[in-house]
């Protein structure tokens, strides 16, 4: 269906049925009970796993297919988020050329940074992308403050001409929507105990990710694919076959970076502001660490990573120490002291400790992320003997 | 001209912090061929070992004497630990002194943490590829830069210098400018001597004793020189150790000049390592040199005259002419052919 073949085809169902569903899956607690804090289904988290999704699969494109690592791709991320606002500010409020413009100037700014950058591999490679996004992140902050609002951000405001809309009246800032239904409007449905929240903006970018996931999994099966994951495992090779990379690598570097400025874009559509520490080399730092943490190279692993980190990011930062006490009521006062201390440093503002052990954890014993954890639970349980081409082995190295 | 004077001087201890850094950097990267993306953190450790040890050293205890406010509340009268074992006076120079003492204090701590962190992490790593080795080192400054946080807080700490070298110098008149045209102060000049010596310490080390002939022949054939029976392994331990000790003694003395915060060590990572490229990977001469010239590049584009007709070249100064050299000239300024050139 759709071009794929079948396993290909229910990966995509089964994504875009999660995608639906997710009001659904992501609640499974009832409200007011104790576990309710673990629920995910408000349309703010969902949005953020989406977006971050849409974000992970396009990093995943350059760094999965091809190797190399770039360290600066929030800055397409920022600079999608910028001409996203501005598009709001001036044409319209209807989000669909916000998100549109901001995936083409994306894509620009990587065929900018990216015919320098690739100049180089390795690590050069890294430190240029990271110097670039460092300058951008610094110009933004600074000296563009006319066109990013500088320390303070961009957002849209009263007095924005917005040329295609009507005059807004009620004196209100117009909300960010889409042919009149605003992204923040939410349906929701109570069902006995459980209340499950539909969010147009959520649906909105759920179904740009399976987009975005479909168009992805065609790169990784294309001749281009194939092409890339040459040039991983041996770009030298490629130079002897009288092939010239450079043109695939580049290319590859700007549909990452439009996927970078389609979350970008998508981020200002739920919300309308944007600030330069989106372009921070930390936030480049995490989609990496997304990709990682999913499995590297592989289709729904940076979908994964993202819902996961951000799950996480959002539940450790809500868990604090009265929490831990209810939690660890039933021990003795002296052991549930103990646990309250020993646990007290990685929730709450501690979040970050948590997510750099995770990150060295899963760098150190999981390379292969998450779907290679999967893989070897799946292998540990199967009662077929461990055959001498399981994933493990097969996964190409490159020849020196 | 006095301005043009006085930019290469400020250049010079932003200077001497990059190349400090980044010499640590390209020993690391010279001898085990990691790159080592937490080694800010051991910059930013250096300095909270000075925080550590002013803190310890003025940490308040109870003299036993009670002090009537004016309101009749009885307070009981602390005073630093220290005053009870040196005396006051001497108790208080002490104190007064932290910052240059805790150069003693902060050696055997980085050495230890940085052994600590080679035979514990990146031993592990040798064979992956450099992708997972930055990924691991960048998770471990991550996780290093939240303990600080965690326990000293996420402000700035102020730790001053000596008060016999708070205060500026007057350099425009030494040499013949008008009075206070060029004035300089005296803990930025220190931090500069400061840097040479270590330098030079570092590079005598290498040339001038067995060890460092051992490990400069490791750097340019490990295989061969693990062929000739020398435990090689174990001295590039050692030599991550004085690495880790160059960056922390960077970030002792650098407290003064600007107050510790638990991400310090980040903000001069990126730069270190633009700084160990442009240098030229694994080239000691050239990271110290790239450091001084981008250190001095940084404060001229920091001119008023400068940043009237290019606002904000200040913040990019750097970047840029990484950008430059690295399409230019791959290898660095003294890089040598052949070391990491693609």
């Amino acid at each position: 269906m759709f071009g794929l073949n079948t396993k290909d085809t229910r990966l995509l169902l089964i994504v875009a049925l999660l995608v639906v569903l997710a009001p659904f899956l992501l609640n499974p607690f009832p409200e007011g009970s104790a576990l309710a804090q673990f629920n995910a289904g408000y349309p703010d988290l969902m949005q953020r796993f989406v977006i971050f999704g849409v974000f992970a699969i396009g990093f995943n494109i350059l760094f999965g297919l091809t190797g190399y690592l770039s360290f600066g791709h929030a800055a397409f991320l920022g600079a999608g988020s910028y001409a996203g606002v501005w598009m709001l500010k001036l044409l319209t409020i209807n989000v669909i050329p916000a998100i549109i413009i901001s995936t083409i100037v994306a894509g620009m700014f990587a065929l900018l940074i990216g015919f320098i950058s690739l100049r180089r591999s390795g690590i050069y490679f890294s430190i240029l992308t990271l110097a670039f996004a460092q300058m951008a992140f610094a110009l933004a902050a600074s000296v563009l403050t006319p066109i990013t609002g500088g320390e303070t951000g961009l957002q849209t405001s009263l007095n924005d001409p917005r040329i295609l809309d009507a005059a807004s009246e009620g004196g209100n800032i117009p909300a960010p929507s889409i042919f009149g239904l605003q992204m923040r409007d939410s349906f929701e449905l109570s069902v006995g105990e459980w209340l499950f929240t539909f969010n147009t903006g959520y649906y909105l970018s759920g179904i740009i990710m399976v987009l975005a996931f479909y168009v992805a999994i065609r790169i990784f099966r294309s001749p281009f694919g194939l092409m890339l994951k040459a040039i991983k495992s041996n770009q030298q090779r490629m130079h002897y076959t009288g092939v010239n990379t450079r043109p695939y690598m580049l290319a590859c570097f700007v549909i990452s970076g439009m996927y970078a400025g389609l979350a970008g874009g998508l981020m200002v559509a739920m919300d309308p502001l944007a600030g330069a520490e989106r372009m921070q080399w930390t936030a480049s730092g995490e989609v990496v660490l997304m990709t990682i943490l999913g499995g590297t190279g592989t289709l729904i692993g940076p979908v994964l990573g993202a819902g996961l980190i951000k799950y996480f990011e959002n539940i450790f930062s809500k868990i604090n120490d009265n929490l831990l006490h209810q939690w660890f009521a039933f021990l003795p006062d002296g052991m549930e002291e103990f646990m309250v201390t020993i646990i007290h440093p990685f929730i709450g503002k501690g979040w970050h400790l948590t997510l750099g052990l995770l990150f060295m954890g899963v760098v150190i014993f999981l390379p292969g992320g998450l779907v290679e954890g999967g893989q070897r639970i799946a292998r540990l349980f199967s009662r077929k003997k461990p055959s001498g081409k399981d994933g493990a082995t097969t996964r190409t190295e490159p020849a020196e | 001209m006095d301005q043009f004077i006085l930019q290469i001087l400020n250049g010079l201890d932003k200077g001497s912090a990059y190349a400090l850094i980044a010499l640590g950097l390209t020993l690391i990267f010279g001898t085990l061929g990691v790159v080592n993306f937490a080694h800010g953190a051991l910059f930013m450790l250096g300095a909270f070992c000075t925080v550590t040890l002013s803190r310890f050293l003025s940490f308040e205890v109870d003299t036993g004497e009670v002090m009537k406010t004016a309101w009749g509340t009885e307070n009981p009268v602390t005073e630093p630990w220290i005053y009870g074992t040196l005396g006051e006076v001497t108790g208080q120079t002490v104190i007064d002194w932290a910052v240059p003492l805790s150069i003693l204090f902060s050696i055997p701590v980085m050495i230890g943490i940085g052994v600590l962190m080679e035979r514990g992490l990146i031993k592990h790593f040798y064979k992956r590829p450099h992708a997972d080795q930055i990924l691991v080192t960048f998770g471990l400054a991550i996780v290093l830069q939240e303990i600080i946080k965690y326990y000293f807080g996420a402000n700035q700490i102020a730790t001053p210098a000596p008060a016999a070298f708070v205060g500026s110098f007057d350099f425009g008149s030494l040499i013949g400018f008008d009075a206070n045209s060029i004035i300089y102060p005296y803990w930025r000049i220190i931090y500069f001597c400061f840097s040479l010596v270590l330098i030079a310490a570092v590079f005598a080390f290498l040339q001038f004793t067995t060890f460092g002939m051992v490990v400069r022949a490791g750097m340019s054939d490990r295989e061969t020189v693990g062929l000739l029976g020398i435990n090689i392994d174990r001295r590039f331990t050692i030599m991550f150790g004085i690495a880790a000790a160059v960056a922390g003694l960077a970030g002792v003395m650098y407290t003064p000049i600007v107050s510790p915060n638990y991400h310090m060590g980040m903000d001069f990572l990126v730069i270190s390592f633009v700084v160990v490229v442009v240098g030229g990977m694994g080239s000691l001469g050239g990271a110290v040199l790239a450091g001084f010239i981008l250190g001095t590049l940084e404060s001229f584009a920091s001119m008023q005259f400068v940043l009237e007709r290019l606002p904000g070249i200040n913040q990019i100064v750097i970047y840029l002419a990484a950008i430059v050299i690295l399409l230019t000239r791959p290898r660095g300024l003294l890089g040598r052919k052949g070391v990491m050139e693609d």
